[in-house]
C-alpha cells in the first residue's frame, strides 16, 4: 500500500512531463490492451452466445433457447463421455494429490541422495511438449502390454498431474514458518501429532489448490488422452473432437460452454486458495 | 530462590557443518560452555549477534543436540531426549503462534497434548489469559492481535504448562522501544510471581541488566563472565565484557607495584593510576585500566585521598539532556570520556563552565578502576 503510494507520483510525473507524447502513448497502450482482450475472448463470447441459439445452424441467430443444453443431456454418447471424464478427473486428482503432496514434503523437508537431479526432473512433465509425452506414454503402454482404456488414461493423467500438484504444494510449504512445527514439538506434540495438528492444516490450502488444478487439467486434457484412450473410454474433449469432424452443431457450443464454465470456476477457486495464503503471510509479518 | 540447580550445561560444544560441507569447514557455534542455572532464577544469556546464544537455548529445549558435553535438567541428563519429552517451554522471537487456531486453542495446545481433562484445560487457559491481561481475547485469531499482544499470548501459551524452565529467545526483539520497556518490567514481575526459572536470551545489555538475577556474557561461542548485573558492570573480567556492557575508558599501561588488590599502573609512561584487581600481577606486565565515564568527576583542584587525580584540557562538550559528556585530554596519547549528570538546571552555573579548551582537573576513586589483563 505504502509502496504504491510512493510509486504513484513518479509515474504521474513521467506521464506529465511527456505531455503530448505521453498522451499518445497512453492511448496506444490502452487500445492495444483492449484489442488483446477482444482477440482472446471474442471467440469464447461468440461460442457461448451461439450455444443459446434456437437455430440448427451455427451461423444464423434465431432467438434464445436452451434446446441444445437439453439435447446435450439426452445424448447418451455425450453422457457416457462426461462420466468417463469425471471418473478420470476424480481418480487422477485423488492419486496425484496424494503422491504430489508426499513428494513436496520429501523435497522440501528432507535431504537425500540425488535430490537436486530429481528436483529438476520434477518439472519435466510441465516443460516437455504434450505431444511428446503422449507418444512416450503410448509407447510405454504398448511395451508394457497394458490394454488402452480408461485405466491408461488415468495413469497418464496422474503422470502429469503429480508435477503440478507438487509444485503448488511445495510453494505453500516453502512459505511456511518452520518454527511453528518446532513450537508444536516444544508443546509436547510428537512428530506425528505435529504433522496432523500443525503441518497438514497449514498445508491444506496448497493441497486443495493443487487438487483443483489437477482436476481442471485432467478434465480439459485432449492430446495425451487422445493417444492413450481405447475403445469405450472416450472423454468429453475426445467426444467433442469426433463431433466436430462430422460438422459443427450448436450442441458442441453448449458442451464447450459447460466445460469452460467448469474449468473457470475450478481455476478461480484454486487461485483464491493460493491468494489467501499470501495475505495470511503478509499479515503475520 | 532455591539453591538447587534447574539447568546445568556441562562442557557443551556445538559444531555445525560449514557452508562447504567439507570436513574441517565447520562452524563452532558453542565452544565448551559450562553453566549452572539455579531454580527460580532469572538468568540471561547476553552477547553480540552470532555468539551462540540461540544455539545454547535450542540445545536446552532439545531442538539441537550437543556435539559433545551434556545438558542436565534438574539433574537428569537430557541426551537425545526430544523437545516434546522435556519439561521446558520456549517463547520464540517471532512468537510462532499457530495462525490456523484461535488464541484460546493456541494456549490450550500444550495441555491438550498432555491429555489434561477438558474442564481443567478451560480453567487454566482462562487463568493464563488473565495473567497476561488478555482475558476475552480467546476467540480471536493471532493475526488479529498487535505485536505486544501476540507476545503475551506466546508467553501464556508457554506458562500455562507450568514448565520447570522457560526459555525466551529475544522475546521483545520485535517490539518498539516504549512497549519493550513496559514488557521488560511486566516479564520481570511475572517471573517473580510464578517463580519459574527463566533463561532469557538477549543482545541488549540494558535489558539484561534491568531484568536478570544473573547474566552470562557470551562471545564467539564462549562464556566470558557469569555474575549478577552489578558484578558484570562494576567488575568486568575482561576487556570485551567491559566494552560490551556500558561505556568504558581503557587506559593502557604497565604494572608498577601491587599491594593486596590494589595495583599501580603507569599509563602512557607518565600517569600513575591506582586500580583494583583479583589477580597477582607481575611487575612490568602490560595491562589496561577500565574506568566508567560516570565515575570520573571534573573538579577545579586536585582531590586528596583515595583518588586518582590529574590535570587535563577539555576537548569536547556535548549536552545530551540528562547529562553532559566531556572529552578531556590528559596527555598526547591519553584522553578520557566523562559523563556528568545535569543536576543543576541552569546551564551557565559553575558545573558547566568548563568550556572547550579550559584547564581542568579530573578525579576518580581508586575502587572505580579495574585492571584488565587482556
Ligand atoms: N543450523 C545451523 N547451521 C549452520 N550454522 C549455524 C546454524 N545455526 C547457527 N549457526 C551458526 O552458529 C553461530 C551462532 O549462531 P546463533 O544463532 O546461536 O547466534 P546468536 O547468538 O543467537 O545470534 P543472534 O543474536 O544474531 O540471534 C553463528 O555463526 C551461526 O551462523
Ligand atoms: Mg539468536
Amino acid at each position: 500500500m505504502s509502496a504504491r503510494a510512493a510509486g504513484a507520483p513518479s509515474l504521474q510525473g513521467v506521464a506529465r512531463c511527456g505531455s503530448r507524447l505521453g498522451r499518445i502513448m497512453r492511448l496506444m497502450f490502452t487500445a492495444n490492451g483492449l484489442m488483446s482482450y477482444l482477440f482472446l475472448y471474442a471467440p469464447i463470447l461468440v461460442l457461448v452466445i451461439f450455444s443459446f441459439n434456437a437455430s440448427r445452424f451455427v451461423t444464423d441467430w434465431a432467438g434464445f433457447s436452451l434446446r441444445w443444453y437439453a439435447k446435450l443431456f439426452d445424448d447418451a454418447a455425450m453422457m457416457a463421455a462426461l462420466k468417463n471424464s469425471l471418473i478420470v478427473a476424480f481418480a487422477s486428482t485423488l492419486v496425484s494429490t496424494l503422491f504430489g503432496t508426499m513428494t513436496a514434503l520429501a523435497m522440501e523437508r528432507y535431504e537425500f541422495f540425488g535430490k537436486l537431479g530429481l528436483d529438476a526432473l520434477l518439472y519435466l512433465p510441465i516443460i516437455i511438449p504434450e505431444i511428446s509425452m503422449a507418444v512416450m506414454l503410448l509407447l510405454f503402454f504398448i511395451l508394457a502390454r497394458i490394454p488402452l482404456g480408461i485405466t491408461t488414461i488415468i495413469i497418464s493423467h496422474i503422470a502429469f498431474n503429480i508435477s503440478f500438484v507438487t509444485v503448488v504444494v511445495r510453494a505453500r510449504l516453502a512459505g511456511m514458518d518452520r518454527q511453528l512445527e518446532e513450537a508444536a514439538q516444544d508443546l509436547y506434540a510428537n512428530e506425528l501429532k505435529t504433522f496432523w495438528r500443525v503441518t497438514l492444516p497449514l498445508m491444506m490450502p496448497g493441497i486443495l489448490a493443487g487438487a483443483l488444478m489437477a482436476f481442471t487439467l485432467s478434465l480439459d486434457d485432449f492430446v495425451i488422452t487422445f493417444f492413450t484412450a481405447g475403445v469405450g473410454s472416450t472423454t468429453l474433449p475426445l467426444r467433442i473432437y469426433s463431433m466436430v469432424k462430422l460438422g459443427i452443431t450448436p450442441e458442441i457450443n453448449a458442451v464447450s460452454t459447460v466445460l469452460i464454465a467448469a474449468s473457470m470456476t475450478l481455476v478461480l477457486f484454486s487461485l483464491l486458495l493460493q491468494r489467501e495464503r499470501r495475505t495470511e503471510k503478509v499479515r503475520n509479518i | 530462590m532455591g539453591e538447587s540447580i534447574a539447568v546445568e550445561v556441562r562442557s557443551v560444544t556445538k559444531r555445525f557443518p560449514g557452508p562447504g560441507s567439507r570436513p574441517g569447514s565447520e562452524v563452532v557455534a558453542v565452544d565448551n560452555v559450562t553453566l549452572q542455572i539455579l531454580d527460580g532464577e532469572f538468568f540471561s544469556l547476553l552477547g553480540p549477534s552470532g555468539c551462540g546464544k540461540t544455539t545454547t537455548l535450542r540445545m536446552i529445549a532439545g531442538f539441537e543436540h550437543p556435539t559433545s558435553g551434556e545438558i542436565y535438567i534438574h539433574g537428569k541428563p537430557m541426551g537425545l531426549t526430544p523437545p516434546y519429552q522435556r519439561n521446558t517451554n520456549m517463547v520464540f522471537q517471532n512468537y510462532a503462534l499457530f495462525p490456523h487456531m484461535t488464541v484460546a486453542r493456541n494456549v490450550a495446545f500444550g495441555l491438550e497434548m498432555r491429555k489434561v481433562p477438558k474442564e481443567e484445560i478451560e480453567r487454566r487457559v482462562q487463568e493464563a489469559l488473565a495473567m497476561v491481561r488478555l482475558d476475552g481475547f480467546g476467540s480471536r485469531r493471532p493475526n488479529q492481535l498487535s505485536g505486544g499482544q501476540q507476545q503475551r499470548i506466546a508467553l501464556a501459551r508457554a506458562l500455562v504448562n507450568r514448565p520447570e524452565v522457560l526459555l525466551l529467545d529475544e522475546p521483545l526483539g520485535a517490539l518498539d522501544l516504549k512497549l519493550r520497556k513496559e514488557m521488560q518490567l511486566e516479564l520481570k514481575t511475572l517471573q517473580r510471581e510464578v517463580g519459574i526459572t527463566f533463561i532469557y536470551v538477549t543482545h541488549d545489555q540494558e535489558e539484561a541488566l534491568t531484568m536478570s538475577d544473573r547474566i552470562a556474557v557470551m562471545h564467539q561461542g564462549r562464556i566470558l563472565q557469569v555474575g549478577t548485573p552489578t558484578e558484570i558492570y562494576e567488575r568486568p573480567s575482561c576487556r570485551f565484557v567491559a566494552d560490551f556492557i556500558g561505556e568504558t575508558n581503557f587506559l593502557e599501561g604497565t604494572v608498577q607495584e601491587q599491594e593486596e588488590s590494589r595495583v599501580t599502573v603507569l599509563v602512557d609512561g607518565l600517569l600513575p593510576v591506582i586500580a583494583e584487581t583479583d589477580h597477582r600481577l607481575p611487575r612490568g606486565a602490560r595491562v589496561s585500566v577500565a574506568v566508567r565515564p560516570e565515575k570520573i568527576r571534573l573538579v577545579p583542584e586536585p582531590v586528596p585521598g583515595e583518588h586518582n587525580t590529574f590535570e587535563g584540557r577539555v576537548e569536547q562538550v556535548v549536552y545530551v539532556g540528562t547529562a553532559t559528556l566531556f572529552r578531556v585530554r590528559l596527555s598526547p596519547n591519553v584522553s578520557l570520556a566523562i559523563r556528568e549528570q545535569n543536576i543543576i538546571s541552569t546551564p551557565d552555573s559553575r558545573a558547566y563552565s568548563w568550556g572547550v579548551g579550559g584547564q581542568v582537573h579530573v578525579a576518580w576513586l581508586y575502587d572505580a578502576g579495574r585492571v584488565l589483563t587482556d
